[in-house]
């Protein structure tokens, strides 16, 4: 499992351009992920393989299409600095993790890595690295598996409850 | 303690004390849903074992993105909403109305203390009718098309203060532009960002939305302007029956910051290629060729800015090396600007007039850009292939400046066309 490495503000139009917008199956998605912007990315991306950005990833429009579009083409975490808040929520709900961690300077492209979500770290080139905790209520939705799951689960909601961060 | 606007509206939809930083599973008033982003909600909603919606007076359909449709797929789409539309009750204006945001706040959909969702980024422009309007994903969507309600981490706000008069031909998308261009693309995210001060409360409708609508170009949850007389003349007529209240951040309210911006020093403003808060004085950037001027959008769409840039030509042309097109953000301000003759004078300048709908701005529909081409755009966004090929350049401007580029072919400083 390789890492694809982006810089920051990596917008969600970078990730899908807007004329792929009237697809919505994950897999044709994936074809056109990131067109225009890192070509080979769609061709050479594989199962377990682990996008990468810096600060403000997902920034832009609210697209579910860029998140999904990792998602069909096998991505299963997108790790970053820090991310665009709308991007962020959308990739938990549909079960392509969003991780936080200090610092990706040191993460090169095509680097070896993996995650241990046990023990909240990434490895890359055996370098071990501290990921970011996930807010409560939204790892709840992450361990369901998204937000699908989640509100499978649910016959109607609590209004005005409150959830712990 | 006292409260910030935001957390006012939290508050008062549940009936207790919310703070910023809280979680809450609030109710929403009403969920705007379109073309693009629409499907992928329906099926959610429907993968979350949905079968009625929760509350169709409360949802509201349109379609704008790919108007009248450009493919097969579009049309599709399309089709599929409106099935949806009519087995659930839903409200649909179809393509007849025009931009999502503009539309949502002219049919009263959004007013003072409300919350709305839309599944649109841009959706924060509903700030300016006083409301938390907030940008959604398709699954938090269909979420609340099945519960009627969402999780929110009530934001912290951080307060704008502008005082002073715009310079001629200087105005609120100047004013954006450069508030995006000081805070940075991520130095609002998960945070309101509140506009006050006098240049604000003397500003009109459509320049408060011009505002609201580029917060999340901060990355901010929404843009919102403290509901006071100009906002409840506009939510009257559109909502009847509604009796005004008081509705603003207390004195003592806690705000992560507070910054300060001053209206009457400042120049016509041009965010540059590739991101929004790459922002200059429109005079660091002048002489630069341009191929395409859009003027429209649920930025910069309104009959103000089209009356702006009609103002701006005069009796002249457009430059022939420039494809000028223009589109009014809705049917009731294409209305205006047809009325107003503003619609003839585009037309004999040499532009393209086209009928309410995104355009140019989504990249996807028409009006696309080749590779090395230069658009100058008075939408909200000019990322790296954001209105066609990643090898084209998008500058964002006024639509004053908008008007004086197309008429010279270059960007072009509007206080100096006389």
């Amino acid at each position: 499992m390789r890492i694809w490495k982006f810089g920051n503000d990596i917008d969600t139009d970078a990730i899908i351009p807007g004329r792929f917008l009237v697809i919505n199956d994950p897999a044709e998605l994936a074809a056109h992920a990131f067109e225009g912007t890192r070509d080979e990315f769609a061709v050479e991306v594989r199962p377990g393989d682990v996008v990468v950005g810096g600060r403000n990833f997902g920034m832009g429009s609210s697209r579910e299409h860029a998140p999904l579009a990792l998602k069909g083409a096998g991505v299963r975490y997108v790790v970053a600095e820090s991310f665009a808040r709308i991007f962020y929520r959308n990739a938990v709900n549909i079960g392509l993790l969003p991780l936080a961690t200090p610092s990706t300077a040191g993460f090169a492209d095509g680097a070896a890595v993996s995650v241990d979500l046990a023990a909240n770290t990434i490895t890359v080139d055996r370098e071990t690295y501290p990921l970011d905790p996930v807010p409560a209520f939204l790892q709840r939705i992450a361990d369901a598996g998204g937000l699908v799951e989640y509100a499978k689960t649910l016959e109607e909601v609590n209004l005005c409850s409150t959830a712990s961060q | 303690m006292g409260s910030t606007l935001v957390e006012k509206v939290f508050s008062g939809r549940c009936g207790t004390d919310v703070r910023a930083g809280e979680v809450v599973m609030a109710p929403i008033d009403a969920a705007m849903i379109h073309d693009i982003t629409g499907p992928l909600a329906i099926r959610t909603f429907r993968e979350m074992g949905g079968e009625r919606v929760h509350d169709p007076a409360r949802v509201v359909m349109l379609f704008d993105h790919q108007v009248p449709a450009d493919s097969i797929a579009a049309a599709e789409n399309q089709a599929f909403m409106r099935g949806f539309a009519r087995e659930q009750g839903i409200r649909n204006y179809d393509l007849r109305e025009g931009v999502c945001h503009q539309v949502v706040l002219e049919k009263g959909h959004a007013a003072p203390g409300e919350i709305v969702i839309g599944s649109d980024s841009h959706t924060c422009m509903h700030g300016a009718a006083g409301a938390f309007a907030t940008g959604v994903g398709s699954t938090d969507m269909g979420f609340a098309l099945r519960f009627g309600a969402l999780y929110f981490r009530v934001p912290e706000t951080i307060r704008t203060i502008v005082r002073g008069a715009f310079q001629a031909r200087v105005g609120p998308k100047d004013l954006i532009l450069s508030i995006v261009g000081d805070i940075g693309a991520d130095g609002a995210t998960y945070k309101a960002v509140e506009f006050g001060g006098e240049t604000v409360s003397g500003m009109e409708m459509p320049g408060r939305m011009t505002l609201c609508n580029m917060a999340i170009e901060m990355g901010a949850k929404v843009g919102i302007v403290p509901p006071d007389e100009r906002t409840w003349s506009y939510i009257k007529p559109r909502r009847p029956g509604i009796a005004p209240f008081e509705l603003a951040s207390d004195p003592d309210a806690t705000f992560a910051e507070t910054r300060s911006y001053d209206a009457s020093t400042l120049e016509p403003q041009v965010a540059v290629p590739h991101n929004v808060d790459n922002v200059v004085p429109v005079s660091k950037v002048a002489g630069t060729h341009v191929d395409q001027v859009f003027i429209g959008s649920c930025t910069n769409g309104r009959f103000e800015d089209l009356a702006e840039a009609a103002e701006v030509l005069g009796g002249r042309s457009f430059s022939n090396d420039v494809r000028v097109i223009v589109i009014p953000a809705s049917r009731e301000e294409y209305l205006k600007a047809l009325r107003a003759g503003l619609v003839e004078r585009f037309v004999e300048a040499g532009a393209l007039v086209e009928a309410p709908c995104c355009g140019p701005c989504m990249g996807g529909a028409f009006g696309l850009i080749g590779p090395g081409e230069v658009s100058l755009s008075t939408s909200n966004r000019n990322f790296r292939g954001r209105q066609g090929s990643t090898e084209g350049k998008v500058y964002l401007s006024s639509a004053a400046t908008a008007a004086a580029s197309a008429i010279t072919g270059m960007i072009t400083d509007p206080r100096e066309v006389q």
